[in-house]
Order: C-alpha cells, then structure tokens, then sequence
C-alpha cells in the first residue's frame, strides 16, 4: 500500500504530511496490508485450501476416464459392435445386441417423450403468469426432475409389464420417457421464452393465429434451445440402468433374432450389460464390462457435446 | 394482386389453431397426471401389502421371502445413512468447488502470472483464464454426465481395491471407535458413500455457484471497502446471503442421493444390517427393489411395491422442501 501513500502524500498540505495522529486524517502507515499478519495468511491458506479441493474434486473424473480407457480400450475391436455377449466360460464376443437395443430403447422413450414435452412447453410458454394449469404442470415437471430413476422403472413394471404379460423393449422405453420429459419440458419452456418479444409481436401484428406464431416464429426460433434439452435428455436416458433392470430385462440374443423384430421381448441395453457383466466372477466377462462402459460413456459424452454445440448456436 | 401479406385468419386457419391448442393443452395436463398416475399406481399395487403388513414393515428388521417375513428399517437405515455421509462430503467439495468458480480464483492467479512475465496483453493469453475456468466448470459437469453404472464398475475395480487396506488398518489400529467398528471386506457403506458423493457434487457445485454469483456485488464492494480481505469476505458476507440457495442445492442433492440405485445395488453390499460402521455391508430402498424385483413373484411385487413408496415418499418431501427453499432463494436474491 505505500503506493497509495506515495500518491497521496504529494498532495496533502506539509503540516499533516508527519503527522497523522491528527483527527480526521487517515494513518497510512495503519492501512498498510503486511503478508504477514495472521488474516492475510489466513486468507491465501483458505485460497490454497479451497483450489486443492477443486482439483480433488476432478480426481475421480479423470480416474474413472482413464481406467476405461485403460482397461476397456484394449479390448476395442470390429467384434464387439457385431458379436453377442460371451457366455462364462467363453473367449471373445461382444454385445452388437446390447448397442442395438439401446439405441431402440432411447428411440421408443423419444417418440413418447419429445412430442409430449415440446408441447408441453408450447402450452408453458404461451400460458399468462398467473395460470393455475401452467404452474401445476410447471411443479409436476420439477417434481420428476427429482424423481428416482428407479421408481420409473417400478411404475413401467406395474403399469406395462404385469399387464402385457413380458418383459419388453416398450416397458424399457416408457420408463425412460418419463425421465427425458421434465428435462425436455424445462428446457424447451426456457428456450420458447427466450425468443425475443419483438418477433413474437410481429407476427401477433401480422395477424398470426397463436399456432402460426408457434409454428413459424416461436419454434423455429428456439429450435437450437430445444435440441440442446433434448440431447441431455437422451444423454441420460441412455445411461440409465435402474429403471431398465426390470422393464426391458436383458437379453443374450439380437433383437428380432426370431425373424421379425418384436418390442414385446426383453431386449439387450449396454447399460445392464455391464451391470451384469460387473459382477461376473470370469475375466473376459468384466473386461467386456469394461469395454461397453467405455462405449456408454462415448455415446453419452458425444450426446452432451451436441447438446452444447446446439446451445452455443443459440447464444450467438 | 394484393401485396398485403398481412391477413386475418381464414376459418380453416382457425379450426387449427383451436386444434392445436387444444393438443397443447391435453400435453400439458398429461404431463401433470403423469405424476399423480405413477403415485396412485404404486399406492394401488402395494395396497396388499399394506393391509398384510402395516406399520411393522418399516420398524422391523428381517427381510425373508420363504417365511414371508418382511420389513424395510434396515434400507431406510441404509438409504438415510450413506445419503447423509454423503451429503456432507459433497457439500463440503461441492462448495468449494462453487466458491472456487464464482470468485474467479483462477482467473486472478492466472493474470497475475502473465502480469509478472509481461504476457497479459497476448491476444491468445489473455483469454486464458476465462477459458480454463469455463473449463473446469465444463469438468464438473462432466462427473454428472457419467452413468451411475459406470461409477459402479468404477467402485468395484478400482475404488474398494484401492481404499481397502487403509480401511483394514483403521480398523485394526482404532477399531474402538464405532465407525471403523469392522473391517472392509468388499462391497461397503465406505465406498458406496464416496461415489455417491462424487456423483451428487455437481448438482451443488452448479446450484451453489448460481447462488453465489447472485449475491449482489454492492455487497461484497462494501466489504472489500471497509478493508475485509477476500476470505473475510466470503466466509462473512457472501456465504450467509447466499445460505438459502446453498441450502436448497443441498436438500436436491440430498433428494437425489436417496433415490441413487445403481452405483449403490453396486458397492453397498445389501445385507440387512443397521451398523454405524463405515466400513459394514449395508442396504438401501432403491438397491433393495434393484435386486429384488427381476426375480419378483407376485406377492412379492406388492410388498417392493410397499418398499417403493416409502421411498417415493421420502424422496418427495425432501425434494419439495429444496424447491421451495429455491424459490425463496430466488425470492430473496431478487428483493435486495
């Protein structure tokens, strides 16, 4: 601080310039911050202490990338992507039909999911602030934010599989709709709001009804908003385990090896494989764990970064 | 010709639009019965088990499907035990992480560095310290982005062999204290709490963060004024306005921890035990109804469906609770 003091000093009057016991004047000399006072040491400890637990905090990050990596990425071959899962004993294979049936579980929970949340959002965003309809459907969405992933899967099994009978890739996909859709819902809510006022005046202007508005200005607009909830969305749902242990099951076949592809059969997900696979007591099972776990994360860190790519386009 | 492309509606134009709307609005009822449905279709499933059982179900400890003998105290336990350990490690991570990135640290050791070797004014440099704190917040978020699957995977072949001996020795050298009361012999509630906590981090560093660069910078001006160093800034100022929304962020991170199933069906161990012991097997509701329900009979449904809405229960007053806090957070932020 004798900076501050160097630069005030020129311009006091000389008599106060000695002597700063005087009332009313500061005492620069007091003012002075040394490195060596217990506050200050104290201050750059906590800054040391709380940069530590940061990076901590990113250790089990980069451990878990590295050990798929690691143990997963020797295994990567062309088999993995086209073979079935390997039984105990046996060397090799891969889980082609897990892969499969996770991208036709994801699809199923998108079909339900999509359409229902964007207009879902279509009805938030035009609702006036006030509406009782708007801020239920508001809570409910948050109220599934939070909702156990695994309850999802409970409720598909009560509501889908005792009733149809199986265990199925439909039970599979409903479950994770209802996880994507308060996702979707907010998002997309937040993305048709930001659309900016003028536009939506214009149109109102022009004469649109409230569907045109929607349909010409509010979505196409907000498009890149959505698709970012919408990779998030899917992001999670493909990682999800619980809510697919008791819905879709598993299976160690293709789907639709029967000659037709039926919805109605357990169907394979990468997500239970390794679930399975984890504790297997036999070697080539767990590395093959490990190999689909690194697949997993691929597909879902690829979804995340397109959904990011969709929200910077949305900022410019 | 007309060259006015403004035009009323035509009635064709009009019956869609009521259509439309119509749709919309029968989404967004959907939408809100969805969440009724779900709770009165596992109300309606575990009825039978409700009137069998009643309230010994949660205040009894066996759990035993040949003498059909149920009861669910030592998952409610278990899910409240490791949610609330974990809770506090997170917490404890979470906000230092949260403070970390909201007073632009880095940044600021960054600059300085350029600063002394005369480099800050690179165009590429110079961005620098926003870039990588952009990229560590990106780092953050990324914990949450792994499946809860893969942290299993994660904890049983790396996290359980790595914590072990440690563990053992603690147990071995202090095994009087009653968290260390028995050795750790694989799956435990040690391990389970710490993925646990990992994978509840991001949700408070994010929440905490918002919170904290809410806090309204008149505020901290005017403790940086009166001479406060930074940290009595933050640990005085800053922290305590931002209480609620830390707080609410807690209680969601809380709310999620509880209903977590797979990384705990994974590392937890299920055994029906109520130890204070870190280092015990345990159990949780939600890895209960994981292993329980593929190989379920029917009467067995209903008594995991009964096990499922006592979770269900807890999971919704806790998050309820957070949202509410939220909102007044919010509430509160937009007052000052």
């Amino acid at each position: 601080m004798a900076v501050i003091g160097g630069q005030l000093k020129p311009d006091l009057p000389a008599k106060f310039a000695g002597d700063s016991n005087m009332p009313g004047q500061i005492n620069v000399e007091e003012l002075e911050k040394s490195l060596l006072k217990p506050r200050t040491i104290f201050n750059q400890l906590l800054i040391v202490f709380v940069t530590v637990l940061t990076l901590t905090a990113l250790v089990p990050l980069f451990s878990v990338l590295w050990m798929l990596l690691w143990k997963g990425g020797h295994n990567l071959s062309l088999a993995v992507f086209t073979q079935l899962p390997p039984s105990p004993m046996e060397e090799g294979g891969g889980f082609g039909n897990a892969i499969l049936g996770t991208f036709v579980i994801v699809s199923i929970a998108s079909m339900i999911s999509i359409p229902i949340g964007v207009l879902t959002a279509c009805f938030l965003s035009q609702s006036e602030t006030g509406s009782g309809l708007a801020s239920t459907v508001r809570f409910a969405a948050k109220v599934l934010t939070g909702f156990p992933s695994i309850l999802a899967g409970v409720f598909a099994y009560g509501a889908l599989v005792l009733t149809m009978g199986g265990y199925s890739a439909i039970a599979g996909g409903v479950a994770l709709s209802i996880l994507m859709l308060p996702t979707i819902v907010l998002t997309s809510e937040e993305a048709i709001r930001m659309v900016p006022k003028k536009m939506k005046e214009a149109a109102i202007g022009m004469g649109a009804t409230d569907t045109q508005l929607m349909w010409m200005v509010l979505l196409p607009t907000a498009i890149p908003g959505i698709m970012t909830g919408v990779m998030l969305a899917l992001a999670r749902a493909a990682g999800e385990t619980a809510p697919l242990l008791f819905t879709a099951l598993f299976s160690n076949y293709w789907l639709g090896s029967s000659g037709h592809i039926d919805l109605r059969q357990p169907t394979a997900s990468l997500a239970v494989l390794i679930y399975n696979f984890a504790g297997a007591p036999f070697d080539n099972q767990t590395s093959m764990a490990w190999t689909a776990a690194l697949i997993l994360v691929v597909m879902v860190l690829i979804s995340n970064l397109i959904g990011q790519l969709f929200s910077r386009r949305q900022i410019n | 010709m007309d060259n006015n492309i403004a035009q009323p509606p035509t009635r064709l134009q009009q019956t869609y639009d009521v259509i439309f709307r119509g749709v919309c609005r029968s989404s967004a009822v959907l939408t809100a019965l969805l969440v009724a449905f779900i709770v009165i279709k596992i109300t309606v499933a575990a009825m039978p088990a409700m009137r069998q059982y009643g309230v010994n179900f949660v205040t009894t400890t066996t759990w035993d499907p040949l003498t059909r003998n149920f009861g669910i105290l030592p998952e409610i336990w278990g899910t409240l035990f490791t949610s609330f350990l974990a809770l506090i490690v997170g917490t404890f991570f979470g906000v230092a992480a949260a403070i970390f990135l909201s007073e632009g640290l880095l940044g600021q050791f960054i600059f300085a560095v350029l600063k002394a070797v005369k480099m800050e004014t690179n165009p590429f440099l110079s961005q620098l310290p926003d870039r990588l704190e952009g990229i560590i917040k990106n780092l953050i978020e990324l914990l949450a982005a792994i499946p809860s699957v893969v942290y299993g995977l994660w904890g049983i072949f790396i996290l359980i062999p790595m914590i072990r001996p440690a563990c053992n020795w603690l147990c071995a050298k202090l095994g009087w204290v009653v968290f260390f009361g028995t050795p750790l012999s694989g799956p435990g509630v040690l391990p389970a709490v710490i993925v646990l906590s990992i994978m509840i981090l991001p949700t408070i560093t994010a929440i905490s963060r918002d919170a904290l660069v809410a806090v309204p910078p008149k505020l901290r001006m005017a403790a940086y004024g009166m001479g406060a160093t930074r940290w009595e800034t933050i640990l005085a100022v800053i922290l305590p306005v931002a209480t609620r929304g830390i707080a609410g962020a807690v209680i969601l991170a809380f709310g999620r921890a509880l209903g977590e199933t797979m990384a705990l069906a994974m590392l937890v161990g299920n055994a029906n035990k109520i130890s204070l012991s870190l280092f015990s097997p345990a159990n949780t509701l939600a890895s209960l109804l994981a292993n329980n329900f593929p190989e379920a009979g029917p009467q067995e449904v209903s008594v995991l469906m009964y096990a499922s809405l006592v979770l269900l229960a807890i999971t919704l007053v806790v998050n309820i609770i957070g949202a509410w806090m939220l909102q007044k957070a919010v509430g509160v932020g937009g007052g000052r």
